[in-house]
């Protein structure tokens, strides 16, 4: 047999066969008979299993995951979103990657804070046991380090923030140079990766500025130029609460360097409310009552409609359905957006309320 | 025409078939003096609202009593605060464990379903045979009742898991699933026993209460009844199709049913290439054996679910509804109508498993997206309500029920009976006059008249 022939004859055979296994599972497909045995197998929806529940501080968990066969990898900096069931509900929430690259062992890991009220954030910290399976997607992302290493590096960050920038730090502190790291956190044991952190300080590696606000208070960026002289010269990533991000972006735009700095939000910066109405999902037939404050994602959730979603804050577009009658307010600055049955309007649910009576195309 | 086109708001009940939702701000009760404050108007779909203004009954030909004649509208009201109250107490304590147990469910389905169907392999061998076809047959059983009609019930969407979701879900039944929830969650379970409203009393084929009009053609109905059983899941695909009425020429147009007939067929023969086909044939020299275990298999299912399901709305004391009766109705009048339309089975709880939890039919009905695996419960709970508003809660073993149910399909195949007239008598009466009057047309009317008459 020449090996030319081999491999089309061998997919046409794979794709018999799975033809044939079809019809034996219909009205089910081979793969939810395949999930029972390996649910981490090539081909699977992407699911991991969490291997190891590390503490890093009281608040603060890393959770170890062996991802299922299909995960493409990622690059430092960028984040993955991750399903748990709470309480029985499988909730989608996103996660910036904290692990090397590339470990031998192939498994990843993302670094939680419980946050107060926290649905997810709490489950993760305080009730999950390693064996777990969750449902993962494949990490996105753009705040990353580009391929041309920058000579001098601020890495501003508070609270979680410090999780992406870890992810590069563990993967490319040696194409770094000069790097500095500003982080805020209450006390020196809320600092999530403190001893890490300091490790390296200590050993040169980078400079390690701690901001304990419990008794120093909040970063000013007045003060700044008193901590970081050069900080105007570095590129900066900057990654923590609302707060911190619009003040740093207006501190950096007020100096004329707006492209030095780049951001990654956790969650979206919210301005104004919408006036709240009836939405109608058609095709699922269900219609709930949304206050302004509620993203529709959000609202359509609650009431069992199979939402699409991404980052839940308006960056990804994951979640992006048209609107087919109505209106919706943009939590994000108000904007307002109106569509008809004869002009829908692609709209993002996680980040969208509902303005009046509106119809979504879902 | 369905009863679509008609002026309920179906939405309330929605695709997910809810118990309807009441709006918020809706109970105005005035706190220092007990009064109710705002009475909302009658509307067409108020069966959101809670306030029942006023008694009404609307009497039915048989003129047998109204079951409710002790209940005041404040009564019914309250009913119907008590009910919304034990509804919102289970979906308060929804969660991991409920989610666990549909799961698990589901697992050992799958796990039975394929070892089943992998002992089925070399049934040519008679231990091999009982085993796998016994197997398959709970397998399937499952499938239908516990999982599959109660997923598409929308009982398990709050998990929002993709993968069992009423709008994701599809079952080994010759009837796709999207016509069956339309005609099992949007109209069987709004217009529950509603005379002239509710097919699924007696599917259009038959007549199981005294309230709906005899027609000689009901003579036979314990043969279609039988039959019905032995091919149902068939039966359900028909009857979700609305052939009866397309025939009649009073259904969907040509094009909707040609192409939703289609969507039939096309299921019912990829279900039978894989349980008369592909199956056998994996089987080798079992190739025969496997065919007759996939038959019984489906067979079983089919006397089983239509059993239950017969129990669920046919036995004696289960009341029906005028079609006028439900005009404006409301919430506590929907919950009534749902209570005392619906009979329940008692037994085991690997009875109560095997029947989808349909044996809580009354709970069911009550609340039909609630988790099935919480009915049981509530049921005491509703017994409760049932005793203490003086409302019957018809039950019985799965025997009982079943006999019940048939004596029904049998009696009521004659007509009512009258005064100083047998039912027979009347039957042969109306039996004659028919086959005089097809007689004289043979010789005096047009071709397709006839035809008509005899369909
Ligand atoms: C790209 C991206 C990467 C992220 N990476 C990480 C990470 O590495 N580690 C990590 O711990 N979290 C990270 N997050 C945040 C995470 O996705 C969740 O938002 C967070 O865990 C809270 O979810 P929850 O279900 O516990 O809170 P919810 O129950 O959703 O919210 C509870 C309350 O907290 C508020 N809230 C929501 N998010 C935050 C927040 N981030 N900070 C303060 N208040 C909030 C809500 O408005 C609400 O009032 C990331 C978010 C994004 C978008
Ligand atoms: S979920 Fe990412 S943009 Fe809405």
């Amino acid at each position: 047999m020449s090996t030319p022939t081999a491999a089309p004859r061998r997919a046409t055979l794979v794709t018999r066969a799975l033809r044939v296994a079809e019809m034996v599972t219909t009205p089910l497909l081979p793969a939810d008979y395949l999930d029972l045995i390996n649910p981490l197998r090539a081909g699977a929806d992407l699911r991991g299993r969490i291997v190891d529940v590390r503490r890093e501080t009281v608040d603060a968990v890393t959770l170890v995951i062996r991802p299922g066969r299909g995960w493409r990898g990622h690059v430092p900096g960028q984040y993955i979103r991750i399903g748990v069931d709470v309480d029985g509900v499988r909730q989608w929430r996103a996660y910036s990657l904290t692990c090397p690259a590339s470990a031998p062992d192939g498994l990843i890991s993302v670094t939680v804070k419980a946050i107060p009220d926290g649905k997810v954030s709490n489950h993760l910290v305080r009730r999950t046991q390693p064996g777990t399976l969750i449902m993962l997607d494949q990490a996105t992302g753009d705040f990353v380090l580009p391929e041309q290493r920058p000579a001098k590096v601020l890495f501003l960050t508070a609270g979680s923030g410090i999780t992406p920038v870890m992810g590069m730090l563990r993967n490319h502190l040696d194409e770094l140079a000069d790097v500095v790291v500003l982080h805020s956190a209450p006390t020196a044991d809320d600092v999530v990766f403190g001893a890490e952190l300091r490790e390296l300080a200590a050993t040169g590696r980078i400079t390690l500025l701690e901001q304990h606000t419990e008794t120093a208070g909040l970063l000013s960026l007045e003060e700044l130029a008193s901590r970081v002289p050069d900080w105007a010269e570095r590129h900066t990533w900057a990654c923590g609460p609302t707060g911190l991000l619009d003040a740093a972006e207006e501190h950096w735009a007020a100096a004329g360097i707006g492209d030095r700095l780049r951001t990654e939000r956790f969650r979206p910066t919210v301005v104004t409310a919408g006036e709240g109405g009836t939405v109608t999902f058609a095709q699922q037939g269900q219609v709930v009552e949304a206050d302004g404050a509620t993203p529709i994602l959000d609202a359509g959730e609650e009431a069992g409609v199979l939402m699409p979603s991404g980052c839940r804050m308006g960056i990804c577009f994951g979640c992006v359905v048209p609107l087919r009658d109505g209106a919706v307010r943009d939590l994000r600055d108000g904007e307002l957006t109106t569509a008809t049955p004869e002009n829908p309007v692609p709209i993002q649910t996680c980040v969208s309320a509902a303005a009046g009576p509106c119809e979504i195309e879902l | 025409m369905t009863a679509t086109a008609e002026k309920f708001d179906l939405t309330i009940d929605g695709s997910g078939a809810g118990t309807p939702q009441a709006p918020a701000a809706e109970a105005t009760t005035d706190a220092t003096t007990g009064a109710r404050t705002a009475r909302t108007p009658r509307t067409p779909n108020s069966r959101l609202s809670v306030v029942t203004t006023e008694r009404r009954y609307v009497p039915k030909p048989s003129g047998k009593p109204d079951p409710v004649a002790h209940l005041t509208a404040e009564d019914i009201e309250e009913l119907g605060r008590e009910l919304d109250a034990l509804r919102q107490e289970v979906l308060g304590s929804r969660g991991a464990s409920d989610a666990a147990y549909i799961r698990k469910v589901i697992k050992a389905q799958r796990w039975l379903e394929m070892g089943s169907r992998g002992v089925l392999l070399f049934s040519i061998f008679p231990p091999a045979w009982l085993v796998g076809t016994a197997g398959l047959s709970v397998a399937k059983i499952i499938e239908n009742m516990e999982i599959g009609h109660n997923v598409m019930h929308g009982q398990w969407d709050w998990m929002r898991d993709p993968k069992i979701h009423s709008t994701t879900w599809e079952w080994d039944n010759a009837s796709p699933s999207e016509f069956w929830k339309h005609s099992h969650n949007q109209l069987h379970h709004t217009y529950t026993n509603v005379i002239g409203r509710d097919n699924d009393l007696g599917y259009g084929i038959m007549r199981v209460d005294e309230d709906q009009r005899w027609v000689p053609s009901y003579l036979g109905q314990p043969f279609y009844n039988f039959l019905n059983m032995l091919v149902f899941e068939y039966g359900i695909a028909a009857y979700d199709l609305e052939l009866g009425a397309y025939v009649k020429g009073r259904g969907k147009d040509k094009e909707t049913f040609r192409r939703d007939a289609m969507k039939v067929v096309r299921k019912i023969g990829r279900q039978a290439r894989r349980d008369y086909v592909i199956h056998p044939v994996l089987s080798g020299p079992s190739f025969l054996h496997t065919i007759a275990a996939n038959a019984v298999a489906n067979l079983v299912r089919n006397v089983w679910t239509h059993s239950v399901i017969m129990c669920g709305h046919f036995p004696e004391g289960v009341e029906t509804f005028a079609k006028a009766s439900i005009e404006g109705e409301t919430r506590g009048e929907w919950y009534l109508r749902q209570m005392l339309g619906s009979a329940n089975i008692s037994g085991s709880k690997a009875m109560h498993f095997m029947t989808g939890n349909l044996s809580h039919q009354i709970e069911h009905h009550l609340f039909p997206d609630l988790p099935s695996n919480r009915y049981a419960e509530v049921a005491p709970k509703i017994r409760e309500i049932c005793d203490r508003y003086g409302l019957t809660y018809t039950t019985g073993s799965l025997p009982h029920q079943v006999a019940s149910a048939w004596k029904q399909v049998v009696v009521l195949s004659l007509p009512n009976p009258q005064p100083g007239r047998t039912r027979v008598g009347i039957a042969a009466e109306a039996v004659g006059k028919r086959v005089r009057r097809r007689l004289r047309g043979v010789t005096g009317m047009p071709r397709g008249r006839q035809s008509r008459v005899s369909a």
